[in-house]
């Protein structure tokens, strides 16, 4: 056993109820496909996929049905086989609420394999490009929530010192990671081992909550199975937002990512354990990204438990397989408890970063109190794990000041809505800065609108004067051109006046004689 | 269904200030034990006042009174105001007092929370600029054979609504001096620290009596502590900032300036430094920020209190402080996560 290395802390932070007990209570349940599927084209962080299907066309289990349109985006799969019935928009789980393009399969209940990957169990043998395409092709997203196309994470860094694997599911509800790592610890450690020899890192550290003992125990387990040296589990204490990339690696390095640079810049790559386990099953079965596990908790569902759901089920069928609504169910969300989407329907389908479905009752999530006045008190900066002042920015926001309130960082806030938790005036202040930060996006948009426009009406006024001035030009050889016209018509009436006048002095002369 | 995040808050505005006036009921009990109820009826006059004036100026300003006044800052200021006021202050004085620091130091400034003075202190500096002799009237405390006589209710009512003793009692049968307001005296009088405070009315830390209030302050103060409501930088670092340079001129001159401990257990000390100093709105914000602003405060009470021409100098000290909270915070600014220093 190596010796407990060395950790650090991260500035504020919240100690939150887990709220876990109920849905870690009975392992992974296999959730069967249902009867139509939704996938939205865009379930990753980047341009949307395109659809490669056309309605009627029939696909089977894990056959490609879209491809990335740009070079940051991620292939979409058929979850089960059947017929692509509907390529059009849905209600998809979106802050905005707005429908979005989908693929729409009607399943034929036979679950039938598409063969058109072939396992990779000799990974070792293989570059790192070959791996890469791999994980690419089978539209591996980060599972942690924040589902940015994996292959674009770990393609083209080099010099990394440590591996880093995001167990620490911090939030309030969400147990997903906890269960994948008590149940399927080997999948973990495949990840771990397949992503240590693409990026050529020789070390690994899992980091795990300490009030997860089960999974940390299972994963000690797998980690001694495999006979992996280079894999360390790591505890840390649970704190939120200590599942925050950049939190983790300040607890378990003592480095700072820097604020306009990513891990990789100081040496570290952090994924979530759930990735790794996608990559695992990408890389070593030939299996793309059509399911995930999902925690469906909360006062308002009968049985809450984790389920692994095929992607595109609908969240609707998600909650009848574990036992319907309950009385108390009073609210819907994708997500945890403070970070999570409020669902308007439950017709929205699980996507790639689903991670958790909160049924809550009135209990749970209360009525927001009538705010008051900031009364600076300071808290929010106290356990800001970003090291802002929450109070001056909303400060700023609010009085519109958008250039003050990025001095004050607006923009490395990280969302994890923990000012508002500690705020006693009840100031939602993370929707201020949501909103701040709209605000500048959009102006910023304009502004290059605006720049465009100017640069379109100078060119525009530059291409006129052109024109005015070649005119003017053409008018004056004109003028000239006549002018010297004119001055022949004089020298000619002067010319013939002349003759004229020998004529007539000739006559005259003629006249004399 | 609102945006994240889903968990609302533990605590209210409401329930902060409720904390403080709760912290404030064991001291309340030590003054009326010591000094009669006089604070009573300070507090009633300065609570109805300041109420009053919160709820006019809220009108005015067309905002909803109830959920402003259920806030509970006015009754804040106003117990704050009064717990400053010596037992036996007529009642215009303190509605005076009340009523200025509502108005003029809170509301016309934009109400709670952007107030750059302490309304308190606003309003106690006022009267004791303008009612020097009523302010510094104050009883010798009971129990100790100092004074003749202690007011009772009646006779202390008396006094609050006339202005006036009632017939048979007279100032020099009850007044006594704080125990700052003696060794200013003595001082004068060329006569030691030492010599001063053996002294009847001077107790083992502070003067008899009012060291007591003192130490039922501080206890308030812990009890804020651990309910979170304040945290520790600000009373810390005022103590200290008063401790240290009392410390090195009492061992420097020991026969001209008192104890360390005298400054701390005398005058307002503990509850500015656990009830004035703290109040979040008027104080710098970052936990730098308010190492510096309570240990500023706690060095000019003990300048005032040493060469000033104030016995005490806790209103002077916070107000100037209050005025420099915005180039604290300007220079306390904490470094943003990933980026340089």
């Amino acid at each position: 056993m190596p010796e407990t290395p060395r950790l650090w802390r991260f500035h504020g932070g919240l100690k939150l109820d887990a709220r876990t007990e109920r849905s870690t209570g009975r392992p992974i349940t296999v959730l069967d496909p249902p009867g139509r599927l939704i996938l939205p084209l865009s379930q990753h962080i980047g341009e949307p996929a395109e659809p490669v299907v056309a309605v009627g066309d029939r696909v089977l289990r894990g056959e490609p049905i879209a491809r990335p349109s740009g070079m940051v985006g991620a292939k979409v799969h058929a979850s089960s086989s059947g017929t692509v019935v509907e390529i059009g928009p849905h209600p998809v789980p979106h802050p905005s609420g707005l429908a979005a393009p989908c693929i729409v399969i009607e399943t034929d209940g036979e679950d039938r394999a598409w063969e058109g990957y072939e396992p990779m169990t000799n990974y070792e043998t293989l570059n790192a490009a070959a791996l890469r395409a791999r994980v690419r092709a089978a539209g591996v997203v980060g599972l942690g929530g924040a589902t940015f196309p994996t292959a674009i994470k770990i393609g083209s860094v080099t010099g990394l010192k440590l591996l880093i694997l995001n167990g620490a599911e911090c939030e309030p509800y969400i147990s997903c990671d906890d269960m994948l790592l008590r149940n399927r610890p080997a999948e973990v450690v495949a990840g771990a081992q397949v992503l240590l020899h693409v990026l050529e890192i020789g070390q690994c550290a899992i980091a795990i909550e300490e009030n997860k003992a089960a999974a940390r125990e299972a994963l000690e387990a797998a980690i001694g199975r495999a006979g992996e040296a280079r894999i360390s589990v790591v505890t840390v204490p649970a704190v939120y937002p200590e599942g925050g990339e950049k939190q983790l690696i300040k607890v378990l390095t003592g480095e700072e990512v820097p604020a306009d640079g990513v891990p990789p810049d100081i040496g570290f790559l952090c994924q979530n354990v759930g990735t790794a386990a996608a990559v695992a099953r990408a890389v070593l079965y030939g299996e793309p990204l059509i399911s995930r596990i999902v925690t469906v908790t909360g006062d308002g569902v009968a049985w809450p438990r984790n389920l692994e759901v095929r992607l595109g089920t609908p969240v609707a069928d998600v909650v009848a397989a574990c036992g319907g609504y309950t009385e108390s169910a009073a609210h819907l969300l994708m997500g945890g408890a403070m970070m999570g989407l409020p669902l308007a329907s439950d017709a929205v389908p699980v996507v790639k970063g689903t991670n958790c479905i909160v049924v809550a009752s009135r209990e749970e999530i209360r009525p927001r109190r009538p705010m008051l006045p900031c009364i600076r008190c300071g808290e929010c900066s106290r356990i800001c794990p970003a090291q802002l002042l929450p109070q001056q920015l909303y400060w700023h926001a609010r009085a519109g000041e958008l250039d003050r309130a990025q001095d004050y960082h607006l923009f490395d806030c990280i969302e994890c809505g923990s000012c508002d938790v500690v705020c006693p005036s009840q100031i939602p202040l993370t929707q201020y800065f949501r909103y701040a930060k709209t605000e500048i996006w959009a102006r910023e948009r304009d502004r290059s609108r605006a720049e465009q426009a100017r640069q379109r009406f100078e060119a525009r006024r530059s291409r006129v004067d052109a024109e005015k001035e070649a005119r003017r030009r053409r008018l004056d050889e004109k003028s000239k051109a006549l002018e010297q016209t004119k001055d022949d018509a004089e020298a000619r009436k002067a010319a013939v006046d002349e003759v004229l006048e020998r004529v007539q002095a000739r006559k005259h002369g003629d006249d004399q004689e | 269904m609102a945006a994240p995040p889903h968990l609302r808050p533990t605590t209210t505005v409401t329930r902060v200030m409720g904390d403080v006036l709760l912290a404030l009921l064991p001291a309340t009990v030590a003054w009326v034990w010591y000094f009669g109820p006089g604070v009573l009826f300070n507090m009633a006059v300065a609570a109805a006042v300041a109420v009053g004036c919160e709820a006019g100026c809220v009108a005015l300003r067309g905002r909803d009174v109830r959920h402003q006044l259920a806030d509970l800052s006015a009754l804040v200021t106003a117990v704050l105001l009064a717990f400053c006021l010596p037992p036996l202050t007529p009642w215009w004085i303190t509605a005076t007092g009340a009523a200025f620091a509502i108005v003029f130091a809170k509301q016309l400034y934009g109400g709670l929370g952007f107030n750059p003075f302490n309304p308190a202190m606003a309003g106690y500096v006022v009267l004791l600029v303008s009612f020097p002799e009523e302010l510094t009237r104050w009883l010798a405390p009971a129990g100790f054979d100092l004074a003749p006589a202690t007011p009772g209710i009646l006779d202390t009512l008396h006094v609050t609504v006339t202005g006036s003793l009632p017939e048979g009692l007279r100032w020099d049968a009850l007044a006594g001096a704080t125990p700052l307001d003696g060794l200013r005296t003595g001082l004068s009088q060329m006569r030691t620290v030492g010599e001063i405070r053996a002294a009847a009315p001077f107790g083992s830390l502070g003067g008899r009596g009012w060291e007591w209030i003192s130490n039922w302050v501080a206890i308030g103060g812990c009890y804020l502590l651990w309910r979170r409501v304040i945290r520790w930088h600000i009373p810390v670092a005022m103590l200290l900032g008063l401790a240290v340079p009392a410390t090195f001129w009492w061992l420097l001159d020991p026969g001209l300036h008192p104890p360390p401990t005298f400054h701390l257990f005398s005058g307002a000390t503990m509850l500015c430094a656990f009830f004035i100093a703290t109040d979040p709105v008027s104080a710098a914000t970052s936990s730098v920020g308010r190492l510096v602003y309570g240990a500023g405060i706690g060095f000019l009470v003990f300048v005032i209190r040493s060469w000033g021409g104030y016995p005490d100098g806790v209103g002077f000290a916070v107000l100037l402080m209050n005025m420099a909270v915005p180039a604290i915070d300007q220079f306390t600014r904490p470094r943003t996560y990933g980026h340089a220093g």
